[in-house]
């Protein structure tokens, strides 16, 4: 069993500010039903260009509800600017602390803030730049770097608890280990390539990410999916068989379609549905 | 609070008889069973008794009864033991949704330059039989199957396949652990040349377990040291456990039927209540074939950890295949295995009950945990 304070026990039974503010000025959507949490973080500003109310919808363990509770009650109040300040520490810290393995919670609700602040600012969503170097949860160079930088974090199974790159697989241990030295200076600090890819070898690339990842998992529930367009970044494809009529295919669409094809292809795609 | 427990796939209670007949070997009647003095010597006589009794239980004989500390050596010696006595062959069959006490250390074989095939299971969680069979070659040193999945209930029909891996003349051995106590297990109609048991899941202390032995079966020792258990495992009997596991296999050949009637009739009465009340619910594994007292339900768009920790608050005890509760990020390779849908599969919970559930406490759960996932889909984003 997890020790989680008690102020963790509080905001997890009785979680504050629960729900979407429909006329939102910022939203911020992380996470996945694959990845086992998620949280979508509405907020309001008033005439002072304060943050007057926060709402949260989340899916996740005890200390995914708490942290984004937590977040909405540390937000209010606040200037844009201020709180764009908050770190996943402050959020874990505002909670009486996070066991270890459980400080990626706080980095959910820091995310999502940071997201929502972005989208209140029209400035465009900083979607995982970088390289995927856990392919499990798709999670960035950069995105390790940063919780390695912010959190003095020393070893991979540290980052795992962090960001949870490292936890699934296993494979990219190795590259973990090497962003962990370079950030604490023991390995020259090597020079990211992006690799550029062409219009013609994007299309590709999603066409061969559709045939063999993404259809033959929709199928097994009766689905399917085709690809109609490709223009600006944007992957546009025509659901069918079930997915047509089922409730949940905007879940599918962005947080299966979407993610599969950003971490397989590449991380600036988005993918649009078009109707039938 | 009282306690409601319903996770005795992960351990049981003690029953008071168990605790009863253990209670003088503690400091009564406390002699080495290895002593030359009559002191010793009746400590010798009760080990020679609960023998008899865990025999019974699987329908063994005595001498192919060895006691060791738990479930976990008792697999861990069947595979050694077998592996070191053959040791030109390299290949060792088991399935994708054992125990860890035989998966992690397949997996650790398969670096010391094992082969090791992972037989699949279907959706519902059943074995792909054909697999296995035709996995099977002059390489394979061992088969090792579970008899029942502790996650799901599925019992897998060990009877047949053992027929087929001894016609082949390749030593098979299962995991009884969650089956003995629960479904009949006997060791005369099936071919098994070595079954685990563990005592905690069957009502005796943690830290005791037993491994039937084939007479015949090539075997060397995992604990190499004194000439306790025949020479089959050294070190100096856990007395008290021991006699505690001869009492509790007793009672469990009694129980035999209650947990297969009344306690398999509270499992399907939670399990049809939960589902008819609650939405996007689903069994994890097939109603055939399956353990009387174990069942495990996906509730969709929630997540396996909160749920425990709502339910925790009325005292109801239970567990869950989410990633959250085990400390990994991945749910349960039992539920990946079968194919679960990731939607699924963090929402699972598994509820296994035993002989001292009442249908009072069924009842207090179908009220408590309705409500409890409504909340929590609620908070959830993906719920509409």
């Amino acid at each position: 069993m997890w020790e989680y304070t008690e102020k963790v026990k509080d905001h997890f039974l009785n979680p504050r500010n629960v729900g979407v503010i429909e006329d939102a000025d910022g939203i911020g959507e992380v996470g996945s039903l694959a990845c086992g949490d998620a949280l979508k973080l509405t907020i309001k500003l008033d005439n002072s260009k304060k943050i007057n109310d926060a709402k949260f919808q989340t899916f996740g363990c005890a200390s995914a509800i708490a942290s984004s509770s937590a977040l909405t009650e540390m937000i209010k109040g606040l200037t844009v600017d201020e709180a764009d300040k908050i770190t996943n520490n402050d959020i874990a810290q505002y909670l009486g602390g996070l066991p270890k393995e459980k400080m990626h919670c706080s980095v959910m609700g820091r995310d999502a803030l940071e997201k929502a602040i972005a989208n209140y600012r029209g400035e465009p969503d900083k979607v995982a730049e970088g390289e995927i170097v856990c392919e499990c949860f798709g999670i960035t160079d950069l995105e390790i770097e940063r919780a390695v930088k912010e959190n003095s974090l020393k070893t991979v199974e540290d980052v795992t608890g962090f960001v949870k790159a490292g936890g699934g697989c296993g494979n990219c241990h190795d590259a973990i280990q090497k962003i962990i030295a370079s950030v604490n200076g023991t390995l020259p600090k090597e020079k990211r390539k992006p690799v550029e890819l062409t219009n013609i070898q994007k299309i590709r690339l999603v066409e061969e990410t559709l045939k063999r990842e993404i259809k033959p998992a929709l199928r097994k529930d009766g689905g399917d999916i085709e690809l109609v367009d490709f223009a600006d970044n944007t992957v546009f494809v025509k659901l069918c068989g079930t997915c047509s009529t089922c409730s949940a295919s905007q879940v599918t669409l962005k947080h299966y379609v979407e993610t599969k094809i950003k971490e397989l292809v590449s991380p600036e795609l988005v993918v649009e549905e078009v109707l039938q | 609070m009282k306690a409601i427990y319903v996770d005795n796939n992960a351990t049981t209670r003690v029953d008071p008889m168990v605790l009863d007949a253990m209670l003088p070997y503690f400091n009564d009647f406390y002699g080495n069973p290895s002593s030359m003095h009559s002191f010793g010597g009746e400590v010798a006589h009760k080990i020679d008794e609960a023998r008899i009794k865990v025999a019974s239980l699987v329908n063994a004989s005595p001498d192919e009864i060895v006691f060791t500390s738990c479930g976990t050596e008792s697999n861990s010696t069947a595979i050694h033991a077998t592996i070191s006595s053959i040791p030109d062959k390299k290949h060792i069959i088991t399935s994708r949704v054992e125990h860890p006490a035989v998966k992690n250390l397949c997996e650790y074989l398969s670096k010391k330059g094992y082969r090791i095939t992972f037989v699949p299971v279907d959706r519902k969680g059943m074995l792909d039989v054909d697999y296995l069979y035709n996995s099977l070659t002059d390489d394979t040193a061992i088969v090792s199957i579970m008899w029942a999945n502790n996650e799901t209930g599925m019992i897998f029909p060990i009877e047949e396949i053992s027929q087929v891996v001894k016609q082949k003349g390749i030593v098979f051995h299962t995991d009884a652990v969650q089956a003995a106590g629960k479904v009949p297990v006997d060791v005369d109609k099936s071919k098994v040349d070595m079954l685990s048991l563990s005592g905690h899941k069957i009502h005796a202390p943690k830290g005791v377990g037993a491994l039937f032995v084939r007479k015949g079966t090539r075997f060397s020792p995992f604990l190499i040291g004194g000439h306790q258990e025949g020479g089959r495992r050294g070190g100096t009997e856990n007395v008290v456990s021991i006699i505690g596991l001869g009492k509790a296999s007793e009672l469990a050949e009694n129980h035999l039927e209650e947990v297969t009637t009344r306690v398999g009739q509270l499992r399907d009465k939670l399990e049809s209540e939960l589902l008819r009340r609650i939405p996007n619910s689903m069994i994890n594994g097939d109603s055939e074939n399956r353990l009387p007292n174990t069942t495990s339900i996906s509730f969709e768009y929630v997540e396996g950890e909160s749920i425990l920790l709502m339910i925790d608050e009325f005292g109801i005890c239970a567990s869950s295949g989410s990633a959250c509760t085990s400390g990994s990020l991945e749910p349960s390779h039992v539920l990946r295995a079968m194919g679960v849908p990731f939607t699924a599969a963090h929402g699972s919970i598994r509820f296994s009950l035993s002989i001292y559930n009442t249908e009072e406490e069924i009842d207090f759960i179908i009220e408590k945990l309705p409500p409890i996932i409504e909340h929590l889909r609620n908070l959830s984003p993906f719920w509409k």
